[in-house]
């Protein structure tokens, strides 16, 4: 057994589990979070991300043992509590959904995407950036549309906090 | 996932301790790769050695003519880093095509090395850019490295540390990307030397892995342009073929990425 220490949204938890323990089962079956959810067994589609240490990574690809230490951020501690993550008021808003199975990572996945491109992103670059995610509803407009209209407020609002 | 134990070390002699004393271990650095495999129980290693917690295996350095990537460094952080970026543009670009954003913040050149995936981007570059791979017992040749499919030089225990290389007049990496799997159907780095030699590194294509392709060499060598490769044909014995692309089918797009390559290099 492999003794788990690590922030999951703020908190700290600790935890005995098996050492096999993918983070992603950790998270749904030890911490009871399941907002990350499992959509393959191959590393492809995405449902799963969270961030790190603040990068996306997919849960299911990683070890909780080796998210040990570390500071871990899942869709259910995105918005801090309270209103809507402008990412998933953006989701809400363009319906960028339709099972809602792959949007928690999707959403995950696009927080990074906006953090590390900010005022530059564009469109191909939302598209290509999607590339781990994988969604068989909605043909990817209404996400990458919502990404866009995220990203442009979140802009505007760190402009107006600046000032 | 078969049953494992995790270890965390904190230095190359730990990990190499750790490793010599597990009936089954292996090495665990990004995990893109091996901890996929061990989900789909192809790989069942006793005990895993995580490297990713010992000092000074990570991040990119340039020194004058000398480019000096740690094997801890993830695709990320290769992509990302500006020093790279104006000394080897080419490498850099490549480390953003693989995989997908979350593959690049956790796979690592050295993981990706070790392992020699046939359709891998990283064995083409070392071998086009006449690396050496720096191990915790040696350095290796990337011409002596790559050994064939899934194969490398490394010996039981042995960790890949870092790469070097020296920086080169022009270089440039295209690939065909397989449209489901997204890896390489076929991969060319490119690189003129300061000296004016040319080295092909051919990836995705070879039936025993990454190779090189020296009549273009030759050719380019003579005259680094993608009209050069006109005359050039890529001999298809030894070449994969699959559902996805004959021998010949690759052979055509070896030539093509080369070409690219050639006109892409900065």
């Amino acid at each position: 057994m492999a003794k788990v220490s690590l922030t999951v949204n703020g908190k700290n938890v600790e935890k005995d589990v098996e050492d096999r323990t993918l983070l992603v089962q950790f998270l749904r079956e030890d911490v009871n979070l399941t907002g990350a959810h499992i959509g393959c067994d191959t590393s492809q589609c995405g449902a799963c991300v969270v961030h790190v240490d603040g990068k996306a990574v997919k849960s299911c690809t990683m070890l909780a043992a080796q998210a040990s230490g570390c500071e871990v951020t899942t869709i259910e501690g995105l918005s801090g509590g309270g209103d809507l993550h402008p990412v998933q008021a953006a989701f809400r808003e363009h319906h960028g959904l339709q099972c809602g199975f792959c949007t928690p990572g999707m959403i995950m996945a696009a927080t990074d995407i906006i953090k590390r491109h900010g005022t530059k992103l564009d469109e191909a670059t939302v598209r290509a950036e999607l590339e781990g995610n994988i969604c068989r509803c909605t043909g990817y407009h209404n996400i990458v549309k919502a990404i866009l209209d995220a990203a442009s407020k979140m802009d505007g609002a760190a402009k107006v906090a600046a000032e | 996932m078969y049953d494992t134990k995790y270890h965390r070390a904190s230095s190359l002699d730990e990990a190499a301790k750790i490793f010599a004393s597990a009936d089954d271990g292996a090495f665990l650095s990004g995990g893109q790769t091996l901890l996929p495999t061990m989900k789909q129980r192809l790989a069942a290693p006793s005990d895993l050695v995580d490297l990713t917690h010992i000092d000074g295996l990570s991040g990119v350095s340039v020194d004058g003519d000398t480019v000096k990537i740690g094997g801890l460094t993830t695709h990320y952080e290769v992509n990302q880093d500006n020093a790279l970026s104006k000394a080897c543009p080419a490498l850099a670009r490549m480390a953003g095509w693989i995989g997908d954003p979350q593959v690049r913040h956790r796979g690592t050149i050295g993981g990706s090395l070790a392992n020699n995936d046939p359709a891998a981007d990283y064995p083409a570059a070392m071998l086009a850019l006449n690396a050496t791979i720096h191990t915790n017992k040696r350095e290796i040749a990337a011409d002596d490295f790559f050994t064939g499919m899934f194969e490398t030089a490394l010996e039981e225990g042995e960790i890949v540390t870092a790469v070097s290389f020296k920086s080169v007049d022009k270089c440039g990496y295209e690939k065909f990307r397989n449209p489901a799997s997204r890896y390489a159907m076929a991969g060319v780095f490119a690189a003129k030397a300061k000296d004016g030699s040319v080295r092909i590194g051919v990836t995705g294509a070879g039936d025993d892995g990454v190779f090189r392709w020296t009549e273009a060499e030759e050719a380019l060598a003579s005259n680094w342009s993608a009209d050069a490769l006109d005359s050039c044909d890529v001999d298809s014995s030894g070449l994969m073929s699959d559902i996805h692309a004959s021998a010949a089918y690759r052979a055509n797009l070896v030539k093509v990425m080369t070409k690219r390559a050639v006109s892409s290099a900065d």
